[in-house]
């Protein structure tokens, strides 16, 4: 193979690089967030929300679950703006992560809201707690904490599928990797590294999110 | 400017699903060939096969599909020929789904308990033994729902090949829209093709699951 | 020579010695109970004559068989001698009678016809010929360590090793399985058993090894063992155990 390597262009895309890992950055952290907050919101409909919008969450969570991240990505960002809703690429690549990462979170979330015992609802009920109250310290603390494992996955995973936002222009790292290449006529080398890049990013993703773990759940997992 | 009817649409994006109905069935096969042999360095005895499939499945599972398959179209391309969308996009699905097969089996053989292989080893077979007659056979049946449900997500990653050029679902789509101006109704079908395509398996999925539950149960 | 020699077998399990040298021949049609408090190592013993355990250091051979740890040398060890099981572990994936081929026919190369017989023969001889077809799942679990044994025998071993076969077993289901030992005694099959059933050790076996603390604390005939123990420990043992 005659082909030689050549990283020389590092130094002087650094710059794109480094815009490009903020933006993944700033979506993931933004992203996860409110996909966690939605999540949960959903799990709380479909467990004990009012009936009549129990199958509304569910068809969501069924519709996003079983369709690319791609195509929600394309109908939010050159569907949508034909229903007059407009808006920039970051903004749809945002809201296309919280919408998916919501629908995961939903199951999830709903998974560990089901090991709850009645038992403990009614316990939570006869201290006097309002339903809103129970739900919140009898419920869903215990459950989050038995599925932060499982959330904390999807979240890595919802970051990893990202990268394709460069395909509506948003500029994150793909987007930069994408831009390198066209420059340099490097791509394998420039994707290499925008690789790599990403595999640092999934491992650090996944030690902040247990470091999160024992900050939200520090007596259990102490006792463990 | 040629007119598009509805019709027109619908048929050319079915068209289109054929190949990422295919295109997910090479995903697939190849995939668990590749991740069987990736589940066996896995669980070896030897150490450097362990790390290696462990470092294997952390490289695939670690890092976006996109990058996957743009390293393995330019990667493949370093090798002097000429390399087509779909050999790209196969090779980097198969390598993709291998990982996570890989990882769902390992749970599984690992959920065997330790007297099936003590057992079989007190008989006198070797571990390929064992694996082939023993544990495998078990296995297979605990497997069968998180890989089906698995196939999910392959059918959705089939989507990003559209990226690398391969013409799929999801690039009829962009080819549509371009042509017709019409986004809002052509992705709302590719939407409703890939979901009649996953929503099936999702939840044959849940149902075989459940169905495995049960009889568990009863035992 | 012995028909199995075990000499100066040490085992750890991190810092924990749980053989701390033990000396053991056993010869041709011998009937050895093994006895001793939980964690006295008796069971560590009997999985280390068969390989299901690495041994630190002393050696093991059976039948001219050495214990080693490659698989062929494994192979050869376990082609001597059968293991049951506490937990049975039956293959739940296949009937009773194909658990008696099944490893005829994988590790032997046994052509199915004559496999077949051999289990149809072997089932006979546990008084389980009826249930060739049935599953693990639909079988008591005396009938299941019936089963077990038989899978043992299909192999013509030279010696059997029980660890503690009949204590997962509901207290009605004991004797049946405990029949079939005794009748296998009789036939003159070598046997290494680790057990709580001191009424059958004391009637079956020839030879009684108390081990305390991963040694061989005392060891000899029944009469002798159970009639008049010499040291505090055994005593201790066998008055708690009455």
């Amino acid at each position: 193979m005659g082909y030689v390597f050549d990283y020389s262009w590092i130094g002087e895309y650094s710059g794109v690089l480094l815009k490009g890992l903020w933006l993944t950055v700033w979506l993931i952290l933004v992203g996860a967030t409110f996909g966690v907050a939605l999540g949960i919101f959903c799990a709380w409909v479909r467990a004990l929300g009012p009936k009549w919008a129990r199958p509304i969450v569910g068809a969501y969570v069924e519709l996003i679950r079983n369709t690319p991240f791609l195509i929600q990505l394309f109908f939010i960002f050159f569907g949508l703006p034909s229903l007059g809703v407009q808006m920039g690429e970051t903004q749809a690549a945002l809201l296309a992560m919280i919408i998916n990462l919501g629908a995961y979170g939903c199951e999830i979330v709903r998974a560990g809201i089901q090991a709850t015992t009645k038992g403990q609802f009614e316990a939570g009920w006869s201290l006097g707690l309002s339903r809103i109250e129970t739900f919140r310290h009898v419920v869903l603390i215990p459950a989050l904490q038995r599925i932060w494992p499982a959330l904390s996955s999807q979240i890595v995973i919802v970051m990893l599928g990202s990268a394709v936002v460069s395909q509506i222009a948003a500029e994150d790292i793909s987007y930069a990797a994408d831009f390198i290449q066209s420059r340099t006529f490097r791509a394998f080398e420039t994707y290499i590294v925008a690789t790599l890049i990403y595999l640092a990013l999934a491992i650090l993703l996944r030690q902040l999110l247990k470091g999160v773990g024992w900050v939200l759940f520090p007596k259990r997992s102490a006792a463990r | 400017m040629m007119e598009f009817s509805t019709w027109d649409i619908v048929r050319n994006l079915l068209l289109a699903a054929r190949w990422t109905i295919v295109l997910s069935l090479v995903a697939f096969a190849g995939g668990a060939t590749v991740g069987l042999v990736i589940l066996f360095l896995r669980i070896s005895k030897q150490k450097a096969a362990r790390v290696f499939a462990g470092g294997y499945i952390e490289l695939f599972q670690g890092t976006p599909l996109l990058m996957q398959l743009f390293l393995s179209f330019f990667g493949l391309s370093l090798l002097g020929v000429e390399v087509p969308a779909w050999l790209a996009a196969s090779v980097a699905l198969i390598l993709w789904t291998a990982s996570f097969l890989a990882e769902i089996w390992r749970g599984c053989v690992e959920s065997i308990p330790k007297g099936q292989w003590e057992a079989s080893a007190s008989l006198g077979m070797g571990r390929f033994e064992q694996m082939r007659h023993v544990i495998l056979p078990q296995a297979l049946t605990i497997a069968i729902p998180p890989t089906v449900g698995f196939s999910v997500q392959v059918v959705k990653g089939t989507s990003l090949t559209s990226i690398i050029g391969f013409t799929e679902l999801a690039k009829a789509g962009q080819v549509l829209t371009n042509a017709t101006f019409m986004p809002f109704t052509v992705y709302g079908f590719v939407a409703l093709i890939y979901f009649a395509l996953c929503f099936p398996l999702s939840k044959s999925s849940q149902f075989l699951e459940r169905k495995l539950n049960v009889a568990h149960r009863d035992h | 020579m012995s028909l199995i020699e075990i000499t100066e077998v040490r085992k750890s399990f991190g810092d924990n010695e749980v053989l701390k040298g033990i000396d053991l021949n056993v010869e041709p049609g011998e009937v050895i109970a093994i006895i001793g408090k939980s964690g006295s190592g008796k069971s560590t013993l009997l999985r280390c004559i068969n390989g299901l355990e690495t041994i630190n250091a002393g050696s093991i051979q059976v039948a001219g068989a050495q214990l080693a740890t490659d698989e062929l040398h494994l192979k050869a060890l376990r082609l001597k001698v059968g293991m049951i099981f506490q937990g049975f572990n039956l293959f739940p994936h296949k009937t009773a009678g194909q658990n008696v081929m099944l490893s005829q026919m994988v590790v032997k190369k046994t052509p199915k016809p004559q496999a077949e017989e051999m289990a149809k023969k072997m089932l006979d001889r546990v008084g389980l010929g009826h249930k060739f077809d049935a599953y693990p799942d639909q079988l008591s679990g005396g009938q299941q360590q019936r089963v077990a044994i038989a899978r043992a025998l299909a192999m013509q071993p030279v010696a059997l090793l029980c660890d503690e076969i009949t204590s997962a077993l509901d207290p009605e289901l004991v004797q049946e399985v405990l029949a079939v030992v005794k009748e296998l005694a009789s036939e003159g099959m070598t046997l290494l058993m680790v057990t709580h059933e001191m009424r059958f050790a004391r009637d079956v076996c020839s030879r009684v090894v108390f081990m305390h603390l991963g040694r061989v604390h005392e060891i000899g005939p029944p009469g002798e063992v159970f009639g008049n123990p010499k040291t505090p420990e055994l005593r201790q043992f066998l008055g708690q155990t009455h």
